[in-house]
C-alpha cells in the first residue's frame, strides 16, 4: 500500500511516513479558532436558517401528527391484527440504530486508540443523542396512552401493582433510558473542556454568562484533566457494553417471541452490526454537507471518509452474514416447514419487493465501496450512505411487518397498508432529528477542540531526551 | 466557598509548549513546591505526573456506583416478583433470576457511569464559577486554547514572592504574573 501513495501527498506526515488526521500547518490556536468561530460568531449564515426553517416546519407536522393521534388513538395507524407492530416499531428500531455509530465512534475507537475519531466523535454522540429522542417518541406514542407511559416503571402506587420483570418489553425500558441517560452524561462530559474555551473567548455578555454556567467553571488543571481522562476512559468502558446490549435486548423484543422469522438466537449480533452499519451511515450523511459548509475539509478530511467506508463494509458483511444464515436456517438447517414457509414469503410473497429493496441497498450497491476511489468520494458516499439507510429501514420494515403479516395459522394472516399518520410521524422525526442538529451545530462545540489539540504534532513532548537545565535548582 | 480572601494566590507562569511547561513543573517539584498545579488545554499527562499527581479516585467512585446499581436492581426484582407482587408468567418461578440480570445489568451501567460523571465534578471541586485564577489577564485567553500555565500557591511553605519568581523565571516562561485573590 505505502509504496503506491504519491510521496507528496500533503496528507502524509514526512517525518513519520503516516497518514495525518487532520490537515498540516495548523496550530493549537487555529483549531481553536476555526471551531470556536463557527459558535461565537455574530453572523447566523442564512443557509442555517433556512435549514432550521424547513426541519421547523416538518417538527411542526409531527406536532399535527401526533395531536391527532392522542386525540383518535392509534387506529389513525396502519396497524391491525396481526400486524399490530408497524411503522412505529420499524422507527423506532432503526432510530436507535442510527444512534449506535455515535456510541461506537466515541466509546469504542477511544478504547481501540483510533485517534482519527476526534474530529467527528462529538457530532456523531449528538447524532446519538437525538437519534435515542425520535427512537424513544415511537414506543411512548405506540403505547396508546401515552400520558400513563411512567406505568412502565417500577414506582409504588395507590393500585398496588408492579412491572412485570420477565419481559423483554420492560427490559427495553431500562436498556434504552440508561442508553438515554449515558449518551448525555458522556457527551456532556467531553463537551465541557470546549464550553470552558467558549466562555473564554465570547465576545457578548449573554454568551460569557451562557458557556459560563455550562462550563462549570473548568479552568483545565491537570489534576482535572487527570481525573477527566479517567472518567472519559470509564464512560467508554461502560458504554461499549451498554451499546451492545441495547440492541441485544431491542432484538430480544422480537427473538423471545415465537413467531417465525423472530425466533431466532442470531438476531443480538445481527441487529448490533445492523445498528452500527446504518449508524456510520448518517455519520456520513451529516458529515458530509458540515465539513462542506463550515470549511472544515481539513479537520474531517477524505481520510475520515473513507476510514468509516471500511467501518461499513465490515459492519455490511456482517449484515450480510446475518441474511444469509437466517435463510441457511430456513430452508436446511431447522426443518421447520414454518420457517421455510416464512422465508419464501419474505422472498417472494406480496411483500417480496421489500426484501430485494433491502439486499440492493445493503448488499449488493455497498459493494462499490471496496474502490477506494467510491470511498474518496465524497458526493458518492453521501449517495451511498442514503442508500444505506434506506436498505436497513426496510431492513426492519421485513422483520417487523413482513413476518407479522403471515404466522403459523392462515385464518390469521393479514396485511399491512402504511397510512398518511404512520408516514407523517416517521418524517417528521426526520425533521425533529435534522432540527436539533441544527441547533447543536449553532451553539455548541460540534468539533472537540481539546481533542483535536492532541492530534497536532505541537502536543508531543520532547522533554524526556532534553536534560533538565541547571537553574532548576 | 470560604469567607472572601485577600493577597496573593500565587505565581502563574506562562509558557508557549507543553515540553517546556513539563520541565518547569518536574523541577518546581524536585525543588521542594507541593501545592501547585498547571494548566493546560488539553490533556497533559506528563504535566501530572510532574506534579506528583498519580492517581484519582474516579474508578473507585465509579467501581461503588457499579455495585449499588446492580445490588439495587437485582434487589427490587427479586422484592417485586416473589413478594410485592408475585404473578405466574407461563409457569415460570417468581425468582426468575437469569430475567432479572438484563435490567440489573443496564442500572450497573446506569449507576457507575452517573457516579463517574458525579464523582469527577465532585472530586474536581466543580462546579466552580469563580476562581482567582481568572483574575490573572493572560489566563482566560490562554489556558482554555493555546498556552500552558504553572501556578506556584502562596500557601506552599517554601513560597516566597520574590523568590519564586525567580525560580519560575529561570525556565524563560512567556510571562510570571502574580495573582490576586
Amino acid at each position: 500500500m505505502a509504496i503506491k501513495e504519491p510521496l507528496n501527498d500533503p496528507m502524509l506526515d514526512p517525518v513519520t511516513g503516516e497518514y495525518r488526521v487532520i490537515a498540516p500547518g495548523h496550530t493549537f490556536k487555529s483549531v481553536t479558532e476555526k471551531v470556536s468561530r463557527i459558535v461565537l460568531t455574530s453572523h447566523t449564515p442564512v443557509g442555517w436558517w433556512g435549514g432550521l426553517a424547513i426541519a421547523g416546519g416538518g417538527v411542526l407536522m409531527l406536532m399535527v401528527a401526533l395531536t391527532w393521534l392522542f386525540l383518535k388513538g392509534v387506529g389513525i395507524w396502519g396497524i391491525t391484527i396481526p400486524v399490530a407492530w408497524g411503522f412505529a416499531i420499524v422507527n423506532f428500531v432503526w432510530w436507535i440504530g442510527i444512534g449506535h455509530a455515535g456510541t461506537l465512534i466515541s466509546a469504542i475507537l477511544l478504547l481501540f486508540k483510533q485517534s482519527w475519531r476526534n474530529s467527528i466523535n462529538r457530532f456523531a454522540e449528538a447524532m446519538t443523542i437525538f437519534a435515542v429522542v425520535c427512537a424513544g417518541l415511537f414506543p411512548l406514542i405506540h403505547t396508546g396512552r401515552p400520558w400513563l407511559a411512567y406505568w412502565l416503571f417500577p414506582y409504588p402506587n395507590t393500585m398496588n401493582v408492579w412491572p412485570q420483570f420477565r419481559s423483554p418489553l420492560l427490559w427495553d425500558v431500562f436498556a434504552v433510558s440508561t442508553y438515554a441517560t449515558i449518551s448525555v452524561v458522556f457527551w456532556y462530559l467531553g463537551m465541557v473542556p470546549d464550553l470552558g474555551t467558549l466562555r473564554d473567548r465570547a465576545q457578548s455578555k449573554f454568551a460569557q454568562f451562557f458557556y459560563g454556567i455550562i462550563s462549570l467553571g473548568w479552568r483545565g488543571s491537570v489534576r482535572h484533566w487527570t481525573r477527566y481522562e479517567t472518567a472519559s476512559l470509564l464512560l467508554a468502558g461502560l458504554s461499549t457494553p451498554l451499546v451492545l446490549s441495547v440492541h441485544s435486548v431491542i432484538s430480544f423484543d422480537f427473538a423471545v417471541a415465537l413467531l417465525p422469522g423472530w425466533h431466532t438466537t442470531i438476531f443480538p449480533p445481527y441487529f448490533v452490526a445492523g445498528a452500527v452499519y446504518s449508524g456510520f451511515a448518517m455519520v456520513i450523511t451529516l458529515a458530509i454537507p458540515i465539513r462542506k459548509f463550515y470549511h472544515l475539509e481539513d479537520l474531517i478530511t477524505i481520510r475520515h471518509i473513507d476510514n468509516m467506508g471500511k467501518v461499513m463494509l465490515v459492519t455490511g458483511g456482517i449484515v450480510a452474514y446475518g441474511y444469509w444464515m437466517e435463510v441457511f436456517m430456513a430452508y436446511w438447517y431447522s426443518a421447520s416447514r414454518w420457517e421455510y414457509f416464512m422465508m419464501w414469503n419474505r422472498m417472494f410473497g406480496p411483500m417480496g419487493w421489500s426484501y430485494w429493496v433491502l439486499i440492493t441497498c445493503n448488499i449488493a450497491l455497498p459493494q462499490l465501496m471496496w474502490a477506494r476511489k467510491f470511498r474518496r468520494n465524497p458526493t458518492l458516499m453521501f449517495i451511498m450512505s442514503f442508500i444505506v439507510n434506506t436498505g436497513m429501514w426496510f431492513e426492519r420494515f421485513v422483520i417487523v411487518v413482513t413476518s407479522l403479516t403471515r404466522d403459523y395459522l392462515p385464518s390469521s394472516w393479514g396485511t399491512y397498508k402504511a397510512t398518511r399518520w404512520d408516514y407523517m410521524t416517521f418524517a417528521g422525526t426526520l425533521a425533529l432529528f435534522t432540527f436539533l442538529f441544527f441547533l447543536f451545530i449553532r451553539f455548541l462545540p460540534m468539533i472537540p477542540m481539546s481533542e483535536l489539540r492532541i492530534l497536532l504534532p505541537q502536543a508531543k513532548i520532547k522533554a524526556k531526551q532534553e536534560p533538565l537545565p541547571e537553574a532548576g535548582d | 466557598m470560604s469567607a472572601i480572601r485577600e493577597g496573593t494566590y500565587g505565581l502563574l507562569a506562562e509558557f508557549d509548549s507543553p515540553g517546556d511547561l513539563v520541565r518547569a513543573a518536574q523541577a518546581a517539584y524536585d525543588s521542594g513546591y507541593r501545592r501547585m498545579d498547571c494548566y493546560t488545554p488539553y490533556p497533559v499527562e506528563e504535566a501530572a505526573e510532574a506534579i506528583g499527581f498519580h492517581r484519582d479516585e474516579v474508578s473507585l467512585v465509579c467501581l461503588i456506583g457499579g455495585l449499588l446499581g446492580v445490588a439495587a436492581m437485582f434487589g427490587l426484582e427479586t422484592w417485586i416478583s416473589v413478594w410485592a407482587y408475585p404473578l405466574n408468567i407461563a409457569g415460570r418461578p417468581y425468582y426468575s433470576w437469569p430475567a432479572f440480570i438484563v435490567p440489573a445489568y443496564e442500572w450497573t451501567i446506569l449507576w457507575s457511569g452517573l457516579s463517574a460523571f458525579f464523582g469527577l465534578f465532585a472530586l474536581c471541586g466543580l462546579p466552580e464559577p469563580y476562581h482567582p485564577l481568572f483574575n490573572a489577564p493572560n489566563f482566560r485567553g490562554g489556558a482554555t486554547s493555546d498556552k500552558f500555565f504553572l501556578c506556584l500557591e502562596a500557601t506552599d511553605p517554601k513560597f516566597e514572592v520574590a523568590q519564586s519568581r525567580a525560580f519560575l523565571e529561570s525556565f524563560q516562561p512567556v510571562s510570571v504574573v502574580e495573582v490576586e485573590y
